[in-house]
């Protein structure tokens, strides 16, 4: 993707301007906040894969009661080798598909685009963000190789941690790496959003996505540190006497499940924001109506970024916590459920009496409104302390969680993606293959993940290899779900992204007319390797 | 034309220095909450952390608890520890000597040191230590035996509180591990030259 969408973009944009670099310096020194969004881009899809490629193995596995593929050498089941892939699948999905590609892709390619800035305040720095990823993912992969593999869930838990072999430090230099990227790049998009707005553009003024990116990266801010903290104690629990969270030295394990969840918790609205910002866009253009309530959607977002930081131990009910604590987390827990109603609300509002054009990007992200608030709901069932004491760690937890994130913020990529791709790439996808594309999408991940609500309710366990003949059924229906997903995801790639790049109707500055109000609809399509050389000007009047 | 980027490229790097800071200070918290978390179980007995206090004039109630008595040992460490009493009626404020016997079954000295816990964990803010082997590293030569003491009492302004009338049996719980710290090391260092067996 990478080449074919470089050449057309270099063509292009040799009309503009001299100085744009070519070949391998191009990417390898690339300062430019394009062609670190479309890197950043390209390497989402390609860990996306990766990671997909995990699940379709684990559904594999999950299809029929029995142990089938996670077989040991010695022929029994390998609960070890299982959960090392339930791992790398979550780790992946988390820190080198969904962060990547909503903050580091669009956020890059169209934070600066949208409040009408040149580049981002620290081209430099924005390199290292992007190029801190792929040795860090490198090292993630190999942790699941080494030493056994890392068998712990993404969140980490001691003592099981304490006791990984090597694998386990991999991993956690992995994550170190990682952060350190997200933390440069939310530094980044900070200093950005908050000083580089062009002329007239306030704050009020901004579009919602670049006020989603700026929510975001505050939260990355302060909630990657305490992992880095956290990862790094254990690092020192393991290879160098501490004891932060040995019982034997007078240490506690549930301290990091406080540090973790501090960290987790923002996490997942990390996730979240930035596909809440594409999604209000791409309604407002389809509607052909400014968002409604554009402050309150603002503000939601602000006041989703701050009650995320008060609710972290709603993960944990389990761990012995007095009933007061309890009560209030419960408390709190619900009370996100009301900016959160705001935003539905909101987008619902501003579709009705709205010219409505049931385009690929509106498809997706109609999509995202019904599949989020299904894990909304969910979410709402699982803050109750008391329900959360028999559902907590069963499927039930796995069906909400991929509802409001595999499906959530994924639509949300899905839907940027069909929205943009004809800005960032100047071609126009293919319709019926988008078409089939989410057609198939949609029908096939409800199927994945809708039966997981009923064999969690029916008390099946995560984190295990296999399960009661009793749950064979809701169970051989998600993997057929999951094999119709990830293949709709190759459709997607062969004939969507490569169809577009190699086949696409070129299209003008602004394709979608009416409605795409924001700045990156006034440059061409692509856009010209530098934009906003001459700072565009927003009067007070215009809407977001 | 440079004037202007200049002044921007200075206000970038002045937003940058913060957040910077931001992140440090927060990774900074992460660090502080070990120690703070350890001092507020201590002080508020959260999660069943039993009280430290020292020997003092009370009232002595007539309501009574009983204090069951549990024992636990890792694995690693080779010995056997057991409480001489596996229950106790007291009175609350009354002060009460009990003791557990901990033998080394090895051939090697080793140094071990004990968590303790009460549950129900909301009696954590009424148990209160006074003496406990729990405190310090011990040492325990091959085939050694010791009878370690803990001097205890049930806090009666527990009586007070409505919230705890259910609280009729505590159970105090110990487990040893094998300590690794330098106060461990410097114990078996005095005893490191006389001791000829080195199996375990």
């Amino acid at each position: 993707m990478a080449t074919a969408h470089g050449a057309a973009h270099d063509h292009h944009a040799h009309g503009h301007d001299d100085h744009t670099p070519t070949g391998i310096k191009r990417w390898l020194y690339s300062t430019n906040h394009k062609d670190i969004g479309t890197m950043y881009l390209v390497f989402s899809i390609f860990a996306a894969l990766i990671g997909a490629g995990f699940s379709v193995y684990m559904r594999l596995e999950l299809m029929q009661p029995g142990v089938q593929y996670f077989n040991g050498a010695d022929g029994t089941p390998d609960g070890h080798f299982w959960n090392t892939v339930v791992t790398a699948h979550g780790l992946i999905m988390v820190f080198f598909v969904v962060m990547p590609g909503l903050i580091g892709g669009f956020g890059n390619w169209f934070v600066p685009l949208m409040i009408g800035a040149p580049d981002m305040a620290f081209p430099r720095m924005n390199n290292i963000s992007f190029w801190l990823l792929p040795p860090a993912f490198i090292l993630l992969l190999m942790s699941a190789l080494i030493g056994g593999g890392v068998g712990t869930g993404w969140t980490i838990y001691p003592p099981l941690t304490i006791n990984q072999g090597a694998g386990m430090d991999l991993a956690i230099f992995s994550l170190h790496i990682a952060g350190a990227s997200s933390i440069l790049g939310a530094i980044n998009f900070i200093t950005t959003i908050l000083n580089m707005r062009a002329p007239g553009m306030t704050l009020h003024r901004m579009p919602l996505f670049a006020w989603s990116v700026l929510v975001t990266a505050f939260l990355l801010l302060l909630a990657l540190p305490v992992l880095a903290g956290a990862i790094t104690m254990l690092l020192t629990d393991r290879n160098f006497g501490t004891s932060f969270f040995k019982a034997e030295g007078g240490g506690d394990p549930t301290l990091f499940l406080n540090l973790f969840w501090f960290f987790g918790h923002p996490e997942v609205y990390i996730m979240i924001l930035p596909a809440f910002g594409i999604i209000s866009h791409i309604i407002s253009t389809f509607a052909r109506k400014p968002i409604f309530g554009y402050l309150g959607m603002a503000y939601a977002m602000v006041a989703i970024g701050v009650v995320g930081f008060v609710v972290w131990a709603h993960h944990m009910y389990t761990v012995g916590m007095d009933v007061d604590t309890r009560a209030y987390f419960v408390a709190a827990t619900m009370v996100i459920a009301v900016p959160t109603g705001v935003k539905i609300f909101s987008w619902i509002a501003t579709m009705w009496g709205g010219s409505i054009r049931l385009t690929i990007p509106m498809l997706w992200a109609i999509g995202f409104i019904f599949l989020f608030t299904v894990g909304g709901v969910t979410g709402v069932v699982l803050a109750n302390a008391g329900v959360d004491y028999s559902l907590h760690n069963t499927y039930y937890v796995i069906a909400h969680f991929h509802y409001v994130l595999s499906l959530g913020a994924v639509f949300g990529m899905f839907a940027g993606f069909y929205y943009w791709i004809g800005k960032m790439s100047g071609r126009q996808y293919p319709e019926w293959a988008a078409q089939v594309h989410f057609w198939v999408t949609f029908v096939a991940v409800n199927l994945t993940f809708f039966p997981m609500h009923f064999s969690g309710l029916a008390g099946m366990p995560r984190h295990y290899v296999d399960y009661p003949d009793a749950m064979a059924h809701w169970n051989y229906l998600s993997s057929i779900g999951a094999f119709l997903s990830f293949g709709s995801t190759i459709f997607w790639l062969i004939f969507v992204v490569f169809g577009t790049l190699l086949f696409g109707r070129k299209v003008g500055a602004n394709y979608w007319g009416e409605g795409a109000t924001t700045l990156e609809w006034t440059v061409s399509s692509p856009p010209p390797y530098h934009t906003f050389e001459e700072l565009p000007h927003i009067s007070p009047t215009a809407h977001h | 034309m440079s004037d202007p980027r200049a002044d921007i490229a200075a206000k970038n790097r002045k937003v940058a220095r913060r957040l910077f800071l931001a992140t440090a200070g927060m990774g900074g918290f992460a660090y502080a909450s070990a120690p703070l978390y350890d001092l507020f179980c201590r002080t508020t007995g959260f999660g069943g952390t039993p009280v430290v206090s020292q020997a003092g004039d009370r009232p002595i109630l007539d309501r009574t608890v009983n204090v069951r008595f549990d024992s636990n040992v890792d694995t690693a460490l080779p010995w056997k520890f057991q409480p001489l009493q596996r229950e106790v009626k007291v009175r609350l404020g009354e002060e009460y000597l009990a003791h557990y016997r901990v033998t080394n079954l090895s051939q090697r000295p080793a140094v071990g040191t004990s968590t303790y816990n009460v549950t129900p964990e909301t009696a954590g803010g009424w148990f209160n230590k006074i003496q406990c082997f729990c405190f310090t590293e011990q040492l325990l030569l091959p085939g050694q035996s010791v009878d370690m003491p803990v001097i205890f009492f049930v806090d009666p302004e527990l009586d007070k509180d409505r919230r705890y009338d259910n609280i009729r049996t505590i159970t105090l719980s110990y487990t040893f591990f094998e300590a690794k710290t330098e106060r461990a090391r410097t114990l078996l260092g005095g005893v490191a030259g006389n001791e000829i067996g080195k199996g375990g």
